[in-house]
């Protein structure tokens, strides 16, 4: 029988553990809180039409202003793009060869050596891409490419989300069942033909979540791409050229000595207000498909 | 008013004795006309390895064509990995490995530099559960003859093969449905469709029915039935009464060794070995 | 069915010689794009180590930096800056983020509740690291006054590292067979009796994985702290949790920013210091759930 004080050192115990999970909750409410208070001061003195429909971005400018987002939001997804025209042909053709071909023991090494590659943290790859990525292969392909360009950017990102790509879709191939394969040779078919015309569609929601989680994450990314693309917003597809990102303006005017309670200042919270939404939606997307495949597979 | 219950003594109620002895019921020869038959496949001295352990103990035994042979045996004997080693299936198995020879019209099929792919194509396979693909009906059918460079037309071959499968008048309806919404037993018939659509010289299936309810299974003994006109069925089966049912040569095995292989209506009239009596019998399972 | 069949095998051209070779030049090209990332890791770490290691002295480990003289610098304040945040993390992140994950896998009902926290923990994770920055920036630096202050980074990254840790931790908790937890009730005890004595020690490998992971994603980030104005020039030690600082990624980002060629092996060096921190610790991870993989022959 349990007595008075151990009853309530359990419930005392419960409420603990209970308000530390909750702690996750707050986290959310109070970054939806944060940015939407700024944001909304923002937008009392910056229509919001100007902001995500205006061309031109410069803030801080003090002659003449101007606060249209699309500049980032461009530089944003050039770089993301770009990210995953590198990550998603080397992760798929990784996961491919990793869950269809290689024997275990080649598995056993390539797959905790890819997943160091997310590791590693974020300014190793910036730095990288400044010091050697631009000069040592991009100016020899192309001669104009500036010091900060955004090919150098979308490059590295997109090495570094290669694992989340290899790794998920890995996962996903390995949960299309074996009876599946075993239907497939049977039909006279060889290795190519059943991993490439029988897993991959089988698994095709665990693929494309994989591809919406790794592009989140690119959007996402800040430290690289302040390091190599540079600081100055553009409007343009010109990846050899430098641009600026969401995340690398906040990075700037957060550098910079941008006094609290200026429309500069409140420039980072509308800014970071529209790339949590953005990420936000991708990965609940995500999120949603893959609990879609999950159900299918398990 | 006599009670009828004192003057008549009732016979004490027994418990339904267990028949020790019934066999099961060949059925009677078939009306069709038995189309002449040549050996297939002939296993010589076969053995099959995983790692050290032998699953499959030197069988030789002859499949002859237009026939259904079936394997039967208890959980474990080795006649699925018998049945795997006739298409190269076993090749999946990391540590499987053969001795002794599998000859497929007079050719080993485990000599080196023999091509499995194109023999998978002659010798098709029906699983225990049915496996097809997250596509369309008809795209399940045309899948296998498409990659294997069917030249002829491919609805018209899609169509010969779910009637030879008895599945046509379902679907025809609905060729573009996903197959995932047919039931049990029409998926089988659909892998039995996709399987007999590569126009294969042989089928091997391996307890087709264990997964379905009787009544998709007695569909399936009528098909392999009609089959064997074109086809050689090779039918693994744990259902004594199924192989005595479908087949007409039966072969028995026990712990990887092939015990005993007769004709279906003397196996199960008048076994030759003990061993195989006690099975059929029910002595062991 | 008649035995006359209108198709032959004959009609089939499978041409296998051709799909087999097909099939080998597909297998070779996933083989080298599998390692195309492996290579990009490799030429990474020899650049990173080529440019850094004749710059990692005994001098440089113990010196301030300085932006006049580079050849004089160092990373002190850097190094116990990234040390200072590790500590603080680690002292909050990982209480707080087991007890969530021992609530939500031990206690909780399967009510909406808890699956709004999961799926809540879940987008958490994919939240860019910068977004908690500006988070912080309002609650910690400004809300709860603790200004640029070495506290208010480490309770940043440990708000981004918890859903990593509570997530890690519910799948080790998950892992812990049932019949455990059965045969303690049986016996009497109580809920966090049986927590406490017989799901943690065995779901401990797994929660520690976790938490390395976690620590080294926070050792990694810099983006947060620019956020709440960690300065990149610091000449002093942390003496207190309230005192300003910088950090190893925010030293590494400063000085790879800087045209000068002295500058950029300095950078290298950081990273050499910063990757020497990393690698033991995922090393750690790799050996501890290798062991637990090893030993899960239950």
């Amino acid at each position: 029988m349990m007595g008075l004080a151990a009853r309530l050192k359990e419930r005392a115990i419960h409420a603990l553990l209970f308000l530390c999970a909750i702690i996750s909750i707050a986290t959310t409410l109070g970054i939806v809180w944060v940015l939407i208070e700024e944001s909304v001061k923002f937008f009392a003195k910056v229509s919001p039409i100007e902001f995500f429909t205006g061309t031109k971005w410069a803030p801080l400018s003090s002659e003449a202003p101007s606060f249209g987002v699309l500049p980032l939001v461009c530089g944003t997804f050039l770089i993301a793009g770009g990210a995953l025209i590198v990550a998603i042909p080397i992760g798929l053709a990784a996961a491919i060869y990793i869950s269809e071909y290689a024997p275990p023991s080649v598995r056993r090494v390539l797959k905790p050596t890819l997943e160091v590659l997310a590791g590693i943290p974020t300014v190793v790859y910036g730095y990288f891409a400044l010091t050697f990525v631009t000069p040592y292969i991009l100016r020899p392909l192309y001669g104009q490419t500036e010091i900060f360009n955004a090919a150098s950017a979308a490059i590295v990102v997109g090495v570094m989300i290669i694992p989340t790509i290899s790794s998920l879709c890995d996962d996903a191939f390995r949960a299309v069942p074996r009876s599946l394969r075993e239907g497939a040779y049977a039909m006279a078919a060889t290795r190519l033909e059943v991993s490439t015309r029988v897993v991959v569609p089988a698994a095709m929601s665990g693929v494309v979540a994989a591809i919406l989680l790794a592009l989140a994450r690119a959007i996402g990314e800040t430290m690289a791409v302040a390091l190599a693309a540079g600081m100055t917003p553009k409007l343009t597809v010109n990846p050899f050229v430098s641009v600026q990102t969401m995340t690398g303006y906040i990075v700037q005017v957060s550098l910079g000595d941008t006094p609290a309670d200026t429309i500069g200042y409140q420039t980072i919270f509308a800014v970071a207000f529209a790339l949590f939404l953005i990420t936000m939606t991708i990965n609940v997307i995500a999120q949603r498909v893959l609990k879609r495949f999950r159900e299918v597979y398990e | 008013m006599v009670n009828v219950a004192e003057d008549q003594p009732t016979a004490p109620v027994e418990a339904p004795r267990m028949p020790l002895l019934r066999m099961p019921i060949p059925r009677p020869p078939s009306k069709l006309p038995m189309p002449s038959s040549e050996c297939v496949i002939r296993a010589e001295d076969l053995s099959i390895y995983y790692g050290s352990f032998p699953a499959v103990r030197e069988v030789t035994l002859e499949i002859s064509s237009h026939r259904v042979t079936a394997i039967i045996g208890p959980s474990g004997c080795g006649k699925s990995t018998l049945l795997r080693s006739m298409n190269r299936m076993n090749d999946f198995v990391a540590s499987a490995a053969a001795r002794g020879k599998l000859l497929y019209r007079g050719r080993d099929i485990y000599a080196p530099g023999f091509d499995a792919v194109d023999l998978r194509r002659r010798i098709g396979m029906v699983f225990q559960k049915p496996n097809p693909f997250p596509k369309s009906i008809y795209k399940n059918v045309a899948w296998g003859a498409a990659i294997n460079g069917y030249q002829g037309n491919l609805e018209e071959l899609v169509e010969r093969a779910l009637q030879q499968a008895a599945l046509w008048d379902e679907v025809k309806d609905k060729l573009d449905k996903s197959a995932y919404e047919l039931s049990g037993g029409q998926q089988q018939r659909l892998c039995i469709a996709r399987a007999i659509a590569l126009q294969p010289d042989v089928l091997l299936m391996d307890e087709p029915c264990s997964a379905l309810d009787p009544i998709a299974t007695a569909r399936i003994e009528d098909l392999i039935d009609k089959l064997k006109t074109q086809y050689t069925v090779v039918l693994v089966t744990h259902n004594m009464q199924q192989a005595a049912r479908v087949s007409d040569r039966t072969a028995f095995m026990y712990m990887g060794e092939l015990v005993e292989v007769n004709d279906t209506t003397v196996m199960f009239t008048r076994p030759g070995n003990k061993r195989t009596q006690d099975y059929i019998t029910g002595r062991f399972g | 069915m008649n035995g006359a069949s209108a198709i032959s095998a004959s009609d089939f051209v499978p041409r296998i010689a051709h799909r087999r070779r097909f099939g080998r030049v597909f297998e070779w090209t996933c083989t080298v794009l599998s390692f195309v990332g492996i290579a990009f890791l490799a030429v990474l770490i020899l650049r990173v180590l080529w440019e850094g290691l004749t710059w990692v002295t005994p001098k440089f480990l113990m010196n301030f930096p300085s932006v006049l003289s580079p050849e004089d610098a160092g990373i002190k304040s850097a190094l116990w800056g990234t040390l200072w945040l590790m500590a603080i993390t680690t002292l909050v992140a990982v209480p707080v983020g087991v007890a969530g994950a021992v609530y939500l896998e031990e206690y909780a009902p399967h009510n909406r509740l808890s699956r709004f926290i999961h799926f809540n923990i879940t987008n958490l994770a994919g939240v860019p690291s910068i977004v908690y920055g500006i988070l912080g920036l309002a609650v910690f630096v400004r809300w709860w006054r603790l200004d640029r202050s070495v506290l208010s980074g480490g309770l940043i990254l440990t708000l981004l590292v918890l859903p990593v840790i509570i997530i890690a931790s519910r799948e080790a908790l998950l892992a812990v067979p049932k019949s455990m937890r059965e045969a303690a009730y049986a016996l009497g005890a109580t809920r966090w009796q049986t927590v406490r004595t017989h799901v943690l020690p065995v779901a401990l490998p797994g929660i520690m994985t976790g938490i390395i992971l976690a620590v080294s994603r926070a050792i990694g980030e810099a983006a947060p702290l620019i956020t709440i104005g960690a300065l990149t020039y610091v000449a002093f030690v942390p003496s207190s949790p309230l005192d300003p600082f910088t950090a190893l990624p925010i030293q590494i980002y400063d000085w790879s920013d800087r045209p000068q060629a002295e500058f950029h092996h300095l950078a290298a060096a950081g990273i050499i210091v910063l990757l020497g921190i990393l690698l033991p610790l995922n090393a750690v991870a790799v050996v501890v759930r290798a062991w637990q993989q090893s030993k899960k022959a239950w």
